[in-house]
């Protein structure tokens, strides 16, 4: 039982970052419409900014902050540069510049920072609580929590209970229709690229922290268990992405501890989880199913 | 005084030219009705005024000329455009996309105007925190009318309203169209197929004929003309 729950902790502290990287998925999809691959590739550059701010002497979440602000303008000159020209066209053109700029991002990561592994301090102090039972769960999981919490709350109140929220909304519903509004559509296709990079900058450098150390290959298979938590959440939801992180975290978790059939079994899971979503549930657990009446 | 004057407008859609020269205005306080079969134009026309596609030749709203401003610009002088397929957003709720009608006005009469359009159309009230998507086909035209309205616009384009819904429907709207003109002097181009209700409306008419005005005059003129309900308008 006790490992059981150590387990299921774990499978939390990974699926805290799965979530927040799903989140950066959704916001991106919620008004683009199309899922962006590179958001890892993108998250992994200010991961690499953050700890390059702390080999200055920067303090960790000073870098953190500041690699943020970096991902919010560098998310929307990419928006401004690459995607808005494809505007109108086949949504496949802009899939496709997201693969390039999967590799063209990871490449340029290592080209400037190196491959050998680096290492990034935490802001979360270091140990473990004791739970009731007797099991125990690491400070910086329950700081990953808080984070992601907090991160959730914020983008929720601010699509939903502020004007700019609703213009970002409008623009995803119906880009034409929200422009006759007077709604500067191109800007808020803008904003919504330069908070999903922003919401990457953090994931990536929370995960890099929790990790011994990273490579330019931190954020590759954390894109795969983002993607299933994405489409598990139905594509569309904020807590249905969040939530459906923490259920791929924990479901690999258990895997690696109970099913020993391969080594590397568990990155099934995420695989199998898209598979069976869009088999049986097309528009996940928490997607609404968009109703149209003419 | 004219609030709208389009004066030789010509363009369409990359290579293909749908307008063809149109010469068209509306008064302040009036109603203007585009009638014409499709292909004819008539919704270039108004996506012409809203700037959503690029045209030549001018077009002025309130004597200053608009050629060549994007929609969002367009929209914020005071031109509310309600599209064909109403534009609802469908996932938001009633009442939010109510408040995007309003999305730019500074002002603190917001909620009154939001009370004030539940009233005139109730099964808006009782539904405004269902999903806009839902609704009926007329429910979501009274939608977009009240959407429309929430930007206390200076002129509104119609594009067939009455596409899709059923004729009891679509003479209910005109009705509200028409008092919406006499109570309030809205000024109003409406582009219709069904011209007998829109020239009833209208106090001046056009007809248009492969991208240009083949015929214009008083409404009730053209909807008495024998020859030209033969020809264009098929009553």
């Amino acid at each position: 039982m006790e490992l059981f729950i150590e387990q299921v902790m774990n499978g939390i502290g990974n699926g805290v970052v799965y979530g927040s990287v799903a989140l950066a998925l959704v916001l991106i999809f919620r008004t683009t419409k199309v899922l962006n691959f590179a958001q890892g590739e993108m998250a992994l550059f200010s991961t690499y900014l953050t700890w390059q701010l702390t080999e200055w002497g920067l303090g960790v979440v000073g870098a953190i902050v500041i690699s943020m602000l970096f991902a919010f303008v560098a998310g929307a000159a990419i928006q401004w540069t690459l995607i808005r020209p494809m505007e109108g066209r086949s949504p496949l053109n802009v899939v496709i510049i997201t693969l390039g700029l999967f590799l063209g991002i990871n490449s340029l990561a290592q080209l400037f920072f190196g491959v050998d592994p680096q290492f990034m301090p935490s802001p979360f102090p270091e140990g473990s609580i004791s739970l009731v039972s007797g099991a125990r769960v690491q400070k910086d999981t329950i700081g990953l929590m808080l984070v992601l919490l907090v991160e959730c709350l914020a983008l929720w109140l601010l699509l939903n209970r502020t004007r700019l929220g609703l213009k970002l909304r409008a623009v995803a519903g119906d880009p034409d229709s929200a422009r006759l509004h007077g709604i500067n559509a191109g800007r808020m296709l803008m904003l919504g690229w330069a908070m999903a990079a922003a919401i990457g900058a953090l994931a990536g450098s929370l995960v890099a922290a929790n990790r011994t150390g990273f490579d330019a290959t931190l954020m590759q298979i954390i894109l795969v268990y983002a993607l299933a938590a994405t489409a598990l959440g139905g594509f569309d939801s904020i807590w249905g992405a969040v939530i459906c992180g923490l259920i791929v975290g924990i479901a690999d978790a258990l895997t690696i501890q109970y099913v020993d059939a391969l080594d590397g079994i568990e990155v099934v899971v995420p695989l199998g989880l898209i598979l069976v979503v869009l088999v049986v549930l097309p528009t996940g657990l928490f997607g609404k199913r968009t109703v149209e009446r003419v | 005084m004219s609030l709208l004057e389009l004066d030789a407008v010509a363009g369409g859609y990359g290579q293909v030219q749908v307008l063809h020269g149109i010469d068209l205005s509306v008064d302040q306080g009036n109603v203007a009705v585009v009638l014409g079969a499709n292909g004819a134009g008539k919704t270039t026309t108004l996506r012409a005024i809203s700037g959503i596609i690029r045209v030549t030749g001018d077009i002025r709203f309130d004597g200053a000329s608009i050629v060549g401003r994007g929609p969002e610009a367009v929209s914020r002088l005071g031109i509310a455009h309600v599209p064909q397929g109403r534009g609802t957003f469908s996932e938001l709720s009633v009442e939010e996309n109510l408040r995007i009608g309003a999305i730019n006005r500074r002002d603190n009469a917001i909620d009154r105007d939001l009370a004030r359009w539940y009233e005139v159309f109730p099964r808006l009230g009782e539904r405004r925190q269902q999903e806009a998507g839902s609704m009926s086909g007329g429910e979501q035209q009274m939608l977009a009318l009240a959407r429309a309205m929430m930007a206390r616009p200076r002129l509104l384009l119609l594009d067939e309203p009455s596409l899709g819904l059923a004729p009891l429907v679509t003479r209910e709207f005109f009705a509200q169209l028409g008092e919406l003109n006499r109570e309030e002097g809205m000024s109003i181009l409406v582009v219709e197929q069904n011209a007998n209700l829109a020239l009833d409306l209208g106090h001046w008419g056009y007809v248009l004929e492969a991208g240009q005005i083949a015929v214009q005059g008083p409404a009730e003129q053209l909807h008495d003309d024998e020859a030209v309900r033969k020809a264009y308008l098929g009553f």
